[in-house]
């Protein structure tokens, strides 16, 4: 799964893929004028899940750790918002990068001990995390904090400057943007140094720390960082729901978001999107045929993925792009031979012993 | 004192619970390197079955005889069918894979039995063994049934030829192909009697916290940290780490943070291990060839 092709070669050379993004992008932007006010909560929740799922990413496909706990930063993330705007009177907007902080902090604290070891105690430690999380916030002693298992209500938020919009068209842009500000920033730092280091580490430990990289430091920066998109995604969720509870961010939330970045793709930026249309929508279908459903469907699609798509969505839209676009060369320079497709990937190497 | 005493005698009960699933973890990571998560779903699912048979009028220790054939098929499927498929697959797909199967085997309880919680018969007497006020007979029962498995266990492995190719398997399986152990149906045979000693752990902890879905996962993360505690390669270790961490559970829940914050004692034992020491009290430390 770890593929080696991280997508820099694929989507720096294929120019249909920068075509789609703004397609995409000005599609998402437009949409609230033609959705009804449902439609636009769901879209809404879809812009927020694809921030958090880009955070996980970052962790799990570029720098190979598995966390089952991003369930809690996204709630670290909502309440972080909800207490600030309840008890400090804050205004929405300076909530936002609050949440981010407290995360990025938090995640960079849990990262320090749990990284240093291999990704199974990782693996470990953030499932506990996520199973104790809503028990914590009920706990008795924070619970005139948190508001205990009530949790908290927040006051819906109105546009500023007395714009003729309403205030889920409002909310909805606030989330685009920050979105589009996280997508482009994730999208330079895996192109950086920095997140050249991160999938050195994840592919060769042992060679990244012989050329001296730090790597307990940057497996615990990448957590940090991966925990504050998480955080930001909490934050602008509970915008969204208005209201913050300590049963919505259980173990079913933290599975969900590795759902996602499983199905999305693992280690690509777009992914990120198809795997929140995959877990804002999926479970609510799946929902009408049993309780049961939607994690039997998670877990069928997990074990499948692995499997039978590997690269997730992502990778799949990859190849069918590639291959067009080959075809699409390849009739326009009249040859009939395809050129080898700029979408193929890299070979991959085998893992050494 | 009396209370104080109580406690402990009560965390023995639990923990003898947490060593076998903890147990079962140790299990199977020495034979594929990965800790289970899907351990725990699968002795509920083991656990709903004992349930159903019984109410429909099985007598109990037949049920319980039952169950673990039950179960120990249910591991070698599982292992043939998921796992194997997987097994030269990088890490972190493994991880989700186990991840995947929990997941599916809980929402299979749920949706084949529902999600409404059931009391779960003991078969011990409900007054006290031996006058004692310390301890339920459940209680006692429990720790006895877990000694007695411990003891057939340790018997297995210990002196039968098969018990002898099993940790073979987990120490080399190369070497052990080479002299002629068939390496695939050792692990088949691992995952089937790990499967069969959680689902023992699973009848004997539902009638404490009553049988529902999410039943184990409070339960597991206890097993995780026993195992942790113990050295996650370490048979004997994870037994030890078992009573451990239930009379920890208890004293803490009891008399430090309340029983409120009881499960994040697990998590504090499980970062703690990782802290200060990562292979567990009686583990190996790992090293890795370059």
């Amino acid at each position: 799964m770890a593929s080696r092709d991280h997508d820099r070669p694929a989507e720096a050379a294929a120019p249909g893929v920068r075509v789609a993004a703004v397609c995409l992008v000005v599609l998402a932007c437009v949409a609230p004028l033609f959705c009804s006010s449902y439609h636009l909560f769901q879209l809404t929740l879809v812009v927020v899940y694809s921030i958090a799922l880009l955070g996980l990413n970052l962790l799990t496909g570029y720098g190979g750790q598995i966390s089952l706990g991003h369930g809690a930063f996204y709630g670290i993330g909502a309440y972080t918002t909800g207490i600030l705007m309840q008890h400090a009177g804050m205004p929405y907007w300076l909530t936002i990068p609050c949440a981010g902080a407290v995360c990025l902090v938090l995640g960079f604290l849990f990262g320090l001990p749990a990284v240093r070891l291999e990704g199974l105690h990782l693996a470990l430690a953030t499932f506990a995390l996520g199973v104790v999380f809503p028990q914590i916030l009920k706990t008795r002693g924070i619970e005139r904090i948190t508001g205990g298992v009530q949790g908290i209500t927040l006051a819906k938020i109105e546009p500023p400057f007395g714009l003729a919009i309403s205030p889920d068209q409002w909310l909805y842009c606030v989330a685009l943007a920050t979105a589009l500000v996280l997508f482009v920033a994730a999208r330079n730092l895996t192109r950086s140094h920095t997140g050249r280091v991160i999938v050195a580490i994840r592919d060769r430990p042992v060679a990244a720390s012989s050329v001296g990289v730090d790597t307990a430091r940057y497996k615990s920066l990448t957590f940090g960082l991966s925990a504050m998109y998480t955080g930001i995604a909490g934050a602008l969720g509970a915008l969204v729901v208005q209201f913050v509870g300590p049963d919505s961010f259980g173990v079913f939330l933290s599975i969900s978001l590795l759902v996602g970045v499983v199905v999305g793709g693992l280690a690509s930026i777009s992914g990120a999107v198809y795997g929140a249309l995959f877990i804002q929508f999926i479970p609510n279908v799946a929902d009408d045929v049993s309780k049961a459903a939607p994690s039997a469907i998670y877990g069928v699609v997990l074990v499948l993925s692995v499997y039978l798509m590997p690269r997730g969505v992502a990778g799949l839209v990859r190849r069918l792009t590639g291959a067009l676009v080959a075809r699409l060369n390849a009739r326009a320079s009249g040859h009939h031979a395809a050129p080898v497709s700029p979408a193929t990937p890299v070979t991959q190497t085998k893992e050494g012993s | 004192m009396e209370a104080l005493l109580h406690q402990v005698f009560a965390g023995l009960a639990s923990g003898a619970v947490y060593a076998s699933l903890a147990l079962a973890l140790v299990m199977i990571y020495r034979v594929t390197h990965f800790v289970n998560f899907a351990q725990g779903e699968l002795a509920l699912c083991s656990t709903y079955v004992a349930w159903a048979m019984v109410n429909a009028g099985v007598p109990y220790w037949l049920a319980f005889v039952a169950t673990l054939g039950m179960s120990f098929a249910m591991g070698v499927l599982v292992e043939r069918v998921v796992i194997r498929p997987a097994t030269r697959a990088p890490a972190l797909s493994v991880v989700i894979v186990y991840i995947g199967l929990m997941v599916i085997l809980n929402s299979v309880a749920g949706w084949v039995f529902g999600y409404t919680t059931h009391a779960f018969p003991s078969p011990f007497p409900e007054e006290p063994l031996f006058g004692n006020h310390y301890l339920g007979s459940h209680e006692i029962g429990t720790i006895g049934v877990t000694f007695a498995m411990l003891g057939v266990l340790y018997a297995f492995f210990r002196f039968t030829s098969l018990g002898l190719a099993l940790r073979a398997v987990a120490d080399n399986p190369e070497s052990s192909r080479l002299v002629g152990i068939r390496v695939e149906r050792m692990l088949a045979l691992g995952w089937g009697l790990a499967a069969a000693v959680g689902a023992v752990a699973g009848m004997m902890i539902a009638p404490i916290v009553f049988l529902d879905p999410s039943m184990m996962a409070g339960v597991m993360l206890y097993a995780f940290a026993a195992a942790l505690l113990g050295g996650i390669d370490s048979p004997g270790g994870a037994v030890a780490g078992g009573f451990t961490v239930g009379i920890l559970e208890n004293l803490v829940g009891t008399y430090v943070v309340g029983t409120e914050l009881k499960l994040t004692t697990a998590l504090a034992l499980i970062v703690g291990v990782l802290i200060f020491r990562p292979a567990g009290l009686f583990g190996q430390p790992s090293a890795a060839r370059v």
